[in-house]
């Protein structure tokens, strides 16, 4: 298969005529040569063999698959499980007797099987959610599930920013088949609230259990009403990606039509006329698991498992592990978030870029203003102040200026009194002083007149 | 011989005691053992005594003994006693010796029973989904539930339980029936579903308390109109599993206050070792926690009918599939729901317990219903009204004057 120096010059003159022979050389199994009539050489490249390549790598390392089945007890869940992977995977939990209470929370149980075919090998963990709806007050029994969801998403997460990548075991919850109970009229409060809150974590499929209890009419009605209550309350189920063929696409549209998927499960195996079948048996007959006229159990599994399982792979790790990663890493907990999950790849990072500015620009204005006025309010309350005690020190002085007067008017008072003191005083010792004078005089007197008398 | 309260035993019915006496005074004393006293007291009166009246009489002979043995005075006064609260009287019936005409007595009350009717009152309770309201419609073989009546749209699950009623009057050979079913839409459907059973409760309590009043009233209605609910049916839902824990509450609940008979609903999802094993589970759920179904244990008078509730309990609860369409059949015209594997017919007993169920709700127990939540329910719920009532006002008046009291 080498390719001579003409040929390679030829090529580029043949343009498509040789690429369209290429691709159909690459449909088969890429080991054909085929004889170009114009050149009579062979025109083989050889990366026909790509996929083969990439198979053959995958089927080593082998897939890896998980499936989470949420619904009431009593819906079929793990008899579905069974039925799809046509082992007894997952022995149903034995009856509690009546003495035993069934459990207020709700449990997450995980188990882990490899099954094998053809070579290929499956890793597949069924994670099971026994409890669900089944108390007497059920809000918030969606919790456990949403944080094992979110607990696997984080793993991966981890040790995807790990240094050393070489294992990444991809535990993510890869598709979520719901169980909805086969009341004929619509979904409970429950089933509404649950999908709202697990749509942007994982894909749902919706599926309606015990199928075998509605009549075909009533199986439409049923399915109608169901698809509008989905819409009404702007739920997103998984939605099968249209295929690349346009046979491919009619059969996808006829199987899609069948949405929400009303099945059967059921390992039994009976015989009827003959040949051997795995259905119920009732006294009004057998209905048949695998019977298309009977219930979509086919359709699901072929749309689960033969066709779409890469899909649903895909989705989770594109849009679910995205959207996670994107609000994880953004810093908005997962709770807050009023925004439901746009996908990631979307919004174009530029735009993003500018609405942050124009955000951050808005809140910066905000703050101006408050700041502006919260001075003013200061500076209004400090003039207040002031003024207060403005008015209180005016006060104050008036008041000891008063005080002042007054004492000033007694201080005088008291002198006056004084100088009146001081003058009586004055003049009762001037008194004295004559009396005294006249006093001294009169006794001289007297004296000289003894002295007198006694001179003789 | 005469007692004090005026019973007077005719000639031959002494001779009877007399003759019974000598018999089981094999020893010639004068007196007979306590023991043997209801032995013979059955010989005498025949056998079908209710066990109840058996132990009454005992209680009576062993008051009357003396030092264990008893007189023939005394075993006369008990056996007038025991005559007068019975007419099973055996042997002591006295014989006609022509026709008189008592018998028209059945004739009689059956034209006064049509002229006036019959009331019924059935309420379901379930899931919404279950197939309560075309059980209904096949019951009656007529559109008697609220779905048919009103043009709801379907599948709008109030927020709150709802009590809604329907009556119709059925007629059937002359015989009237004015049926009243009432539905509880919104039961079990919320995501918190505490306490969702009270809406129910107050209902059921206030029929009676209509009733109370209207008995206590002073001057009070020839016929007191009987809107009191006489069988509530719970629907399960048919999970394979046992009762979940909102069924197990709203029956410990009701089971005291109203008759209950519990249904698996839409029994057609279960193959039949399945319905057998849920059906098992079921019962032994409900035993576990005490709940008393309706026909009650405690109830059977006498053997025959221990014999034909033994048989009903032990089938319940009674697995239903209801349906309002008609299918042909071998060119008969059957009821039933048609799917792509078979038809099931409602009628058929190899299909499913509709048939059972109906003979017990209408042709062989409607009445004794009537019977129980009148007698037990009803004067559960007034004597407890009446206690409480009694508490306030002080202590109770002499009984003679409680009748007249006004409440």
């Amino acid at each position: 298969m080498s390719r001579s120096p003409e040929e390679s010059d030829s090529r580029g003159m043949l343009g498509s005529g040789s690429r369209s022979r290429r691709m159909r050389t690459m449909r088969g199994s890429g080991a054909q040569t085929v004889r170009d009539p114009r050149n009579n050489m062979a025109s083989y490249v050889g990366f026909a063999n790509l996929p083969n390549q990439v198979y053959r790598k995958a089927v080593k390392r082998g897939f890896e698959f998980t499936l989470m089945v949420v619904g009431e007890s009593g819906l079929g869940k793990s008899t579905l499980v069974n039925s799809l992977f046509i082992t007894d995977l997952y022995s149903p939990s034995e009856y509690p007797g009546p003495s035993q209470r069934i459990t207020k929370t709700v449990k997450v149980e995980t188990s882990r099987v490899l099954v094998k075919e053809g070579g290929v090998q499956l890793q597949l963990t069924i994670v099971d959610t026994p409890g669900f709806g089944d108390a007497v007050d059920n809000s918030n029994c969606w919790k456990p599930i949403t944080d094992h969801i979110e607990q696997r998403f984080e793993d991966y997460l981890n040790s995807e920013s790990r240094v050393n990548r070489r294992t990444m075991p991809d535990n993510r919850v890869h598709a979520c088949l719901y169980f909805i109970g086969p009341t004929g009229h619509g979904l409970k409060p429950l089933d509404i609230e649950f999908m709202k809150r697990l749509h942007d974590k994982v894909n749902i499929i919706p599926l309606i259990a015990k199928a075998d209890t509605m009549t075909p009419e009533e199986c439409t009605q049923f399915k109608k009403k169901i698809l509008q209550e989905i819409k009404e309350n702007k739920i997103q189920i998984y939605e099968f990606p249209e295929g690349e063929d346009e046979e491919d696409n009619k059969l996808n549209k006829k199987l899609r039509e069948r949405i929400p998927f009303a099945v059967v499960g059921s390992n039994t195996l009976l015989e009827i006329n003959g040949r051997k079948v795995r259905g119920r048996q009732y006294p009004w007959g057998v209905a048949e698991v695998e019977n298309m006229d009977h219930c979509d159990f086919i359709t699901l599994r072929n749309m689960l498992i033969r066709t779409h399982m890469q899909d649903l792979k895909d989705v989770t790790n594109n849009v679910h592990y995205e959207n996670y990663r994107c609000q994880k890493l953004a810093g908005i907990t997962a709770t807050n978030g009023t925004e439901k999950g746009k996908p990631a790849g979307g919004k174009n990072p530029l735009a993003q870029m500018e609405e942050e500015k124009r955000e951050h620009v808005a809140k910066m204005k905000k703050m101006e203003m408050e700041m502006e006025q919260v001075f003013e309010m200061k500076v209004k309350e400090k003039r207040q102040k002031l003024k207060d005690s403005e008015a209180d020190l005016q006060r104050r002085h008036e008041q000891m200026k008063k005080k002042l007067e007054q004492e000033y008017k007694e201080l005088d008072e008291k002198r006056s009194l004084f100088e009146k003191e001081k003058l009586s005083f004055e003049e009762s010792q001037r008194q004295l002083e004559e009396q005294r004078k006249m006093d001294a005089t009169k006794s001289l007197d007297n004296k000289k007149k003894k002295e007198k008398k006694s001179l003789f | 011989m005469s007692s004090q309260q005026g019973f007077t035993l005719s000639g031959k019915q002494f001779e009877a005691l007399c003759a019974a006496f000598e018999t089981a005074d094999v020893q010639k004393r004068g007196s007979i053992d306590v023991q043997i006293v209801p032995k013979l007291v059955q010989d005498v009166l025949g056998s079908s005594l209710a066990p109840s009246e058996k132990d009454a009489i005992r209680l009576r002979a062993e008051s009357k003994a003396k030092k264990g043995v008893l007189y023939f005075a005394d075993f006369v006064e008990v056996m007038s006693e025991t005559l007068q609260t019975t007419t099973q009287w055996g042997k002591l019936t006295t014989t006609l010796s022509g026709y008189v005409g008592i018998d028209t007595l059945q004739e009689q009350m059956r034209k006064k029973a049509l002229k006036r009717g019959f009331e019924f009152h059935i309420m379901v309770v379930g899931g919404s989904g279950l197939g309560k309201s075309t059980l209904v419609n096949t019951l009656f073989k007529a559109q008697i539930s609220r779905r048919s009546c009103t043009n709801e749209s379907e599948g709008t699950i109030p927020k709150t339980v709802q009590i809604k009623s329907v009556s119709h009057v059925i007629e059937e050979k002359g015989v009237r029936l004015k049926l009243t079913v009432t539905d509880t839409p919104g039961f079990g459907d919320q995501i918190n579903n505490e306490n969702c059973w009270l809406p129910i409760l107050e209902f059921i309590n206030d029929q009676y308390e209509k009733y109370l009043s209207e008995e206590v009233n002073v001057s009070r209605k020839k016929h007191i109109p009987d809107t009191r609910v006489h069988v509530c049916l719970y629907f399960i839902s048919p999970t394979g599993h046992s009762c979940r824990p909102l069924d197990l509450e709203f029956m410990k609940r009701l089971d005291k206050v109203v008759n209950i008979v519990p249904i698996i609903a839409k029994a057609d999802t279960l193959t039949l070792e399945e319905r057998y094993a849920f059906k098992k589970r079921v019962r032994e759920d409900l035993e576990f926690h005490g709940i008393q179904f309706y026909p009650m244990k405690s109830l059977d008078e006498d053997e025959e009918e221990t014999a034909i509730n033994q048989a009903l309990r032990e089938k319940m609860p009674f697995a239903i599939v209801g349906s309002d369409r008609e299918y042909q059949v071998n060119g008969k015209s059957v009821l039933g729901r048609k799917t792509k594997w078979g038809l099931i017919e409602v009628e058929n007993k190899n299909h499913c317990e509709f048939a059972l169920l109906r003979d017990m709700l209408i042709r062989t127990h409607m009445q004794d219903l009537k019977d129980v939540t009148d007698s037990i329910h009803y004067e559960n719920f007034r004597r407890e009204r009446l206690e409480m009532h009694s508490e306030f006002a002080g202590p109770t008046p002499p009984y003679h004057e409680m009748g007249e009291s006004n409440l």
